[in-house]
């Protein structure tokens, strides 16, 4: 029979604690989820199946998916580069840097969406019209992205042991081995869940694209804008079909990142 | 030592990135907000479907926020201190928000309170209005802002272990003074930090509440839909109006922001 | 490889940490670098290193001025206090990192690795990560890494002081060893003066950026030559005008003119000796050394009056 193992801090205010997450937890998102599951399920899987490989629908997924991918990469090198930067460089006007990377973060998407169309689209103070294309989904896109890489790449930057950068080069390494062998094994899994949550924010954008891309199907409208026209003309099912989908894509990143949090911790089980 | 020219080039490199990317739009924003004059600015500000907006939009965030905070805080506690299984899959759903559309998390509201949902005929028939009204919308805005508060707390007590709890239990204090007086004054800035960023999510969320709102204009409108609305109806100065409002918001968002993570991060 | 460390200066801000520091290294020797925390003997071995530029002096190797040169030109192996161990890499992957840097051969590689987990008794282990090591196995592991690539210089920065007492001491006469097998050129920094009398053939004696005295054990010992040398190598305490070392304090029963009086306050015994803790009359505190027969025969007890007289005393002037 095995020992109960409670504590003796546990009890009624445990119990309830535990009973209160799960009720808000389940009340707020796996309702929501599963009632939209269920409802992709409505004629049975061959439905589903049909809908949400309608042309517009693929066409729809494939540009957030390629947009992601592109925004993503471009991600991976300019917010590893601007986290070195803020952490190893020191310049006048750096700290002010440092809180500007976060106000993708505060700021509204609409608003961005917004603004974005104010410098390059028709009235573009620049001249450089890019509204209704598929670059401004990019553009919008790597705004809303960019502190996602900077801010994971650089506690891991800071954390560093510096040391084993000097012991490299004490034995001979130069700088681009010593970043290529000692710095970006050790940065990589900070890139890669940074990439990951820039992926997911990318493919379920809404917002910032709305009134940039123009939504034309097959030519600039993302999956999120699919999903949003559909339930605003009424077709539920197509709606879900595409909702589930993302869905699914959306589970698959949250298992990358944990996935890489595992990768990431393997030298230190002994 | 360093060689000068490659630190100058990535510096380059990374401030020029800042500055197509970031800092150019967002002084359009104020630009163009003022174009025609600040006299038309605050005319289109005071129209009174655009000030019931705003005032929607800090009912809902007044709402949300209180109860992801508390929630958050509640959570935090069991996943870190009660070893309960499936810790690790609530932990997960916490998280899902963030990887989460919103229009999807829309769409799914909408199906659990539609006329052919799960819950939708018992609120119709008790008479509650769920879907193109307020509850909805406040649902929509808790669900996307759900994990801030959330995850700043779990690494936080995680870090600080529960020794000062136990010293606290072993000189008489209950379970409620010893959350009260030790546990929650240690995680202080952590929670401020997540308020913070739980607002901030709240005041710009779009996607959901679009799909759940119904745009009615005057009454189920939110700072942020208004936006989309105004620009749709090509009153562009009124569209920048709401959107500088909401950029002021979110450049003080971004001050106590900033002046919070030291405080967070040193716990 | 001889090292020439001519009038280096360095300064980090305000605070001056070495001034106008030269010492000489014998090529082939093992040297230690002592002196408390913040005394500039880690700075002026980074320098030596290439590890830190200093602001003036030189610093030339086998005679050719290496002030300037790259850590990377400079072949020195350099041993951190906390392993710097490539935590990502396979133990064989950290000691080959030198190696696979100058792209010798994989046979030679593999056969130099094999040699080098054998003389850091380390066999066995090549296929294991840095964090399944102890700490002393970490430090095992960093000092192959060093000499893989047989560096003309091996310089340590304290390299046992995170390691517990007894692998510290374990580690010190194999690094003894190590030196007198391979001659290679070696200096390590340490604040433990008793390691660097037991290891080194040479201490370099610093204090507050600047050198104190550079001898050999003995004759620092012995010799000192000033005040702070005499009290941080070994024991000494002030008598009056003079330094007395503890064991160079005689106790007797009777008084005379040469002798002080004095109260004891405490016997301790530490097993193979007896220190006994006096004061005089004047409220000085300072400790006799002596051996079990002599505390035996005195009867040495605590409130007894004794009396105390220097064998061998040093003033300075």
């Amino acid at each position: 029979m095995r020992r109960s193992s409670r504590r003796p801090s546990e009890g009624a205010p445990a119990a309830l604690s535990l009973g209160f997450t799960t009720a808000y937890l389940s009340a707020i998102v796996v309702l929501p989820i599963a009632a939209l599951v269920w409802a992709s399920r409505a004629d049975g899987v061959g439905s589903f199946w049909e809908v949400a490989s309608s042309p517009e629908a693929v066409a729809a997924l494939k540009l957030s998916l390629g947009a992601a991918l592109v925004v993503s990469a471009v991600n991976a090198v300019l917010g590893t580069i601007t986290a070195w930067v803020l952490v190893r460089d020191e310049f006048r006007g750096k700290q002010v840097v440092n809180a500007l990377i976060d106000l993708p973060f505060a700021l509204p998407t609409i608003v961005a969406g917004l603004t974005l169309l104010a410098l390059y689209g028709p009235s573009s103070p620049v001249g450089i019209d890019i509204a209704f294309t598929r670059t401004a989904i990019v553009a919008a896109l790597l705004f809303v992205t960019l502190p996602f890489v900077v801010r994971t790449v650089q506690p891991v930057l800071l954390e560093l042991d510096r040391e084993t950068e000097e012991a490299a080069r004490s034995l001979g390494a130069g700088e681009l081995r010593v970043f290529r062998s000692i710095i970006l094994p050790n940065i990589l899994p900070g890139i890669l869940s940074g990439v990951a949550l820039a992926f997911a924010r990318a493919v379920g954008e809404i917002g910032a694209l709305v009134l940039i891309s123009g939504n034309l199907p097959f030519k600039t409208e993302v999956a999120s804008v699919f999903v949003f026209n559909h339930i605003q003309s009424g077709d539920q099912a197509g709606a879900s079909a595409v909702a589930v989908v993302m869905l699914l894509i959306s589970f698959g990143i949250l298992l990358a990142i944990g996935g890489v949090r595992f990768l990431a911790t393997r030298h230190e089980r002994a | 030592m360093p060689r000068r020219a490659s630190r100058y080039g990535l510096r380059i490199v990374a401030l020029g990135y800042l500055l197509v990317v970031l800092i150019a739009p967002l002084t359009m924003v104020f630009w163009r907000a003022f174009d025609k004059g600040a006299d038309h600015l605050w005319h289109s500000l005071s129209d009174p479907n655009t000030v019931h907006a705003f005032k929607l939009t800090l009912i809902i965030a007044a709402i949300a926020v209180p109860l992801n905070t508390i929630f958050g805080i509640v959570c935090g506690l069991a996943i870190v201190r009660q070893r309960f299984p499936g810790a690790g899959i609530v932990n997960a759903i916490v998280d899902l928000p963030l990887a989460i559309s919103p229009v999807v998390v829309g769409l799914s509201l909408f199906l659990l309170f539609g006329r052919t949902g799960w819950f939708g005929p018992w609120f119709q028939q008790h008479g509650i209005q769920m879907l193109f009204a307020l509850p909805s919308m406040v649902i929509a805005t808790i669900f996307v802002s759900l994990p801030f508060v959330a995850r700043e707390v779990v690494p936080t007590l995680r870090e600080i272990g529960d020794e000062q709890e136990q010293a606290a239990r072993t000189l008489g204090a209950g379970e409620w003074t010893t959350f009260w007086r030790i546990t929650l004054p240690a995680i202080r800035w952590a929670v401020i930090y997540g308020v913070v960023l739980t607002t901030a999510r709240c005041l710009g969320e779009y996607g959901a509440v679009a799909v759940v709102s119904g745009h009615i204009e005057g009454q189920t409108e939110t700072a942020t839909l208004r936006v989309q609305d105004a620009y749709e109806n090509f009153d562009l100065p009124g569209a920048y109006g709401i959107s500088l409002v909401l950029a002021v918001l979110s450049v003080l968002v971004l001050v106590a922001m900033t002046l919070l993570k030291p405080k967070e991060s040193s716990r | 490889m001889s090292i020439q460390i001519r009038n280096i200066s360095k300064r980090f801000g305000d605070f001056q940490a070495l001034d106008d520091v030269s010492v000489e290294v014998e090529g082939g020797s093992l040297t230690a670098l002592l002196g408390p925390s913040g005394s500039g003997k880690s700075t002026l071995l980074r320098i030596v290193a290439g590890l830190e530029w200093p602001d003036g002096g030189d610093i030339l190797l086998a005679g050719e001025d290496a002030t300037t040169l790259a850590p990377q030109r400079r072949g020195v192996g350099f041993v951190f206090q906390h392993y710097a161990a490539f935590k990502h890499m396979t133990v064989r992957d950290n000691i080959a990192f030198g190696l696979r840097v100058r792209k010798r051969p994989r046979d030679e590689i593999r056969a130099r690795v094999a040699d080098l987990l054998a003389l850091v008794q380390l066999e066995g282990f090549g296929d294991r990560y840095p964090a399944q090591l102890s700490g002393g196995q970490r430090q095992r592991m960093a000092l192959a890494r060093a000499l893989a690539p047989e560096p003309k210089v091996l310089l340590l920065d304290e390299p046992f002081g995170a390691l517990d007492a007894r692998v510290r001491g374990e580690l010190r006469r194999w690094l003894r060893r190590l030196h007198d097998e391979t001659h290679t050129t070696t200096v390590f920094v340490t604040h433990d003066q008793e390691e660097a009398m037991e290891v080194a053939d040479n201490v370099v004696v610093m204090n507050r950026g600047r050198v104190e005295q550079a001898a050999t054990p003995a004759e620092l010992y012995d010799a000192p030559a000033n005040e702070f040398v005499m009290s941080f190598v070994g024991h000494a305490m002030r008598l009056g005008d003079s330094w007395v070392r503890p064991h160079d304090l005689e106790v007797v029963l009777d008084a005379d003119e040469s002798t002080r009086e004095a109260l004891v306050e405490r016997v301790v015994n530490l097993g193979f000796e007896v220190r006994a803790e006096l004061v005089s009359g004047e409220g000085e505190r300072f400790n006799a050394q002596l051996t079990r027969d002599e505390a035996e025969r005195l009867e040495l007890e605590r409130g007894q009056i004794v009396f105390v007289r220097p064998v061998r005393e040093t003033v300075f002037g």
